[in-house]
């Protein structure tokens, strides 16, 4: 890793209150200056709830259990709750799955993007001009009538674009996308992915995106972490983890991706079974019943995560070998 | 071409003919009628004669649609009809009466939506809590303890052992005697208030609990919105809908429960001049206050589909 480092989560653990259940155990990754960084997993992974817990945005009844959440010298997870408010949509920023219903619905879009300016420092009589010049960054038509505007006036791709414009008001250092564009169309999609693209080179802003389309991550992010079953699984950079997957998991996403030069008629591949809850694993490795290369071995005990130059993966029985 | 509020108009209109009618042929119905009403057992004295000449005194011996279409003139004159035993028009009755209902609909009203959306802000704060029970407890209660029992609790307690009744004296308004006013007013306005705000409590907690999980509650505490900001902007402001419907419903029972508190404080307001006049089958007196009633929970209803567009602009306006 060339760049200083700006976030950095070790060992974090995430399980619900009541009856505590797993959701998320041992994830590490870094994130530098500057840098993107994926993380791509199931439905069920922990991806979203890894992310959330950056800053202190899990839902009820879920709470990080334990491991460190380090931003330019200081633990997240240790602040109190005003230290983090001032953090959040200011050095740090979210943008949302769904922008159907991450957006007031009652509140005026330009007041809900001047509150973000007002929650940390005040507005003031530039605060309206730099409302309006990100709403036209993002490729909002008309800026003023937007801002008089509420949110159901406005089709799902132009809502994310509104998310985005909110996110990047205060201009953060840290970006994390939760599959900003898995409610949208194809198009919009692509659409969405070159903003934000651009965006980030022309602020040099470090980005965490989280998403389950390999598809979607492999122009975007300079590094790749894989979940599963609340584990980071796989971790390196995209050219890597396209070309040479180390993780039988990883290969099998790999390989059910369509590609556009592959000869039509060839059926993708599929994973077979389904995912393990996280809670269920115990002392396995998650991904056993469902792999080809699993031994006894695989069943009884927890793969270390094996760290090599750039990049790591826990299995017993890599790709490629060890 | 389209006339704005037309429809409505019109409908609010066939809701009243709707009642006026219901109202009229309900007190034909039940058993007896004016004259049992002004003389009670010593009908039974009365000739043939006298009850023939007592029918025509009290207008009872036209037909039901002439007696319907009397009253209707008359009460769409603003006379309201003619209040037999106290010799005065209704329209004199209920202009000394209706002032009285309306301030204690008003105490009551505010009295028990702000102390509903306070306890169920308090109780959906910490759901499962020590405080969520209390509050709870408290909605619970309220519903199921009958106004009048409160009443007569209140009465009994505060004339007997603390010699405290100052709805003993004769009524006072505002104007004449603030302060008293304000003393002859406070239970009863308290009663009602209480009656109103269980369910305004209830409302506003489940409301407010399902708000607090939504997606755009997380994204303005993802902007760094302070705490107590996303809870008065985002959260209880997308809740207000179920609350001002529930309030709008409560008015309509408040009416309901004046007419006992009305009776129970010795209040000269609509309630009791209704239940009065249903002792009296003073059918006019009846049929006119209830008219009254009717007219303002249509208001109210109107004036909530009012505030539902100023607060929620995804409603058509």
């Amino acid at each position: 890793m060339t760049q200083p480092l700006l976030l950095s989560v070790k060992d974090l653990g995430i399980s619900t209150v009541q009856d505590p259940r797993t959701l998320v155990n041992q994830v590490s990754f870094d994130i530098g200056l500057g840098e993107a960084v994926g993380v791509v997993g199931e439905s069920g992974s922990g991806k979203t709830l890894s992310a959330l817990s950056i800053l202190g945005l899990l839902p009820r009844g879920v709470e990080v259990v334990s491991g460190s959440v380090t931003f330019k010298d200081k633990n997240l997870l240790t602040l109190n709750n005003e230290e983090l408010r001032k953090i959040r949509g200011n050095e740090i920023a979210m943008i949302y799955q769904d922008p159907m219903t991450a957006l007031n619905p009652v509140m005026k879009l330009g007041k809900q993007l001047l509150e973000v300016i007002a929650s940390h420092g005040g507005i003031n009589e530039s605060s309206q001009n730099q409302v309006r010049a990100l709403l036209s960054e993002v490729g909002i038509p008309d800026v003023n009538r937007a801002m008089e505007s509420y949110p159901h006036e406005f089709s799902g791709g132009m809502r994310q674009r509104i998310m985005i414009a909110m996110a990047l008001l205060l201009s953060p250092q840290l970006l994390i996308a939760d599959e900003p564009t898995t409610a949208l169309d194809v198009t919009i999609q692509q659409q969405i992915l070159a903003l934000v693209s651009e965006a980030r080179k022309k602020r040099n802003m470090s980005m965490l995106w989280i998403t389950h389309d390999l598809g979607v991550v492999a122009n975007l992010v300079d590094r790749l972490n894989v979940m599963y079953a609340g584990r980071i699984v796989e971790s390196g950079t995209v050219e890597e983890i396209f070309r040479k997957p180390k993780h039988p998991y990883t290969a099998g996403l790999l390989s059910s991706l369509p590609t556009s030069t592959g000869t039509n008629r060839e059926r993708l591949t599929s994973i077979s079974g389904v995912p393990e809850k996280p809670w269920l694993v115990g002392n396995s490795c998650g991904f056993a019943a469902r792999c080809s290369r699993a031994q006894a071995r695989c069943h009884s005990e927890v793969p270390p995560t094996v760290i090599t130059d750039n990049s790591s993966v826990a299995c017993f029985f890599p790709l490629g070998g060890n | 071409m389209k006339i704005p509020g037309l429809s409505r108009t019109l409908s609010v209109l066939a809701t009243l003919f709707g009642i006026s009618i219901f109202v009229f042929l309900v007190l034909r119905v039940i058993p007896g009628d004016s004259i049992t009403g002004a003389f009670g057992i010593e009908t039974g004295a009365l000739t043939p004669g006298q009850i023939a000449e007592l029918r025509v005194y009290y207008g009872i011996d036209q037909s039901l649609l002439l007696q319907y279409i009397s009253w209707i003139h008359s009460f769409l004159t603003g006379k309201l009809g003619f209040a037999y035993s106290t010799g005065v028009s209704v329209a004199t009755l209920t202009k000394s009466s209706l002032p009285v209902t309306i301030e204690l609909a008003i105490i009551g009203t505010v009295l028990g939506v702000v102390l509903g959306i306070a306890i169920g802000m308090f109780s959906a704060k910490k759901p499962g809590s020590t405080r969520d029970f209390a509050g709870q407890l408290f909605g619970l209660l309220a519903l199921a303890i009958p106004g009048f029992v409160l009443s007569t609790g209140i009465v009994t307690v505060m004339a007997n052992k603390f010699h405290y009744f100052p709805n003993g004296y004769e009524y006072m308004t505002p104007w004449e005697n603030p302060w008293m006013n304000f003393q002859q007013m406070m239970f009863p306005g308290l009663v009602l208030g209480i009656a109103v705000a269980a369910p305004v409590m209830r409302t506003t907690r489940s409301a407010l609990l399902e708000t607090v999980d939504k997606d755009f509650v997380r994204t303005a505490h993802g902007k760094g919105v302070p705490n107590n900001k996303v809870q008065y902007r985002h959260v209880l402001r997308n809740s207000l809908i179920p609350i001002v419907t529930m309030t709008g419903i409560q008015f309509g029972y408040l009416l309901g429960g004046a007419v006992i508190v009305e009776k129970i404080f010795a209040l000269p307001g609509m309630g009791r001049q209704i239940l009065d006049a249903i002792m009296k089958r003073e059918y006019a007196t009846v049929q006119s206050s209830i008219m009254v009633f009717a007219i303002m929970f249509v208001l109210i209803n109107v004036a909530t589909d009012v505030i539902y567009r100023k607060i929620d602009p995804r409603i058509k306006k």
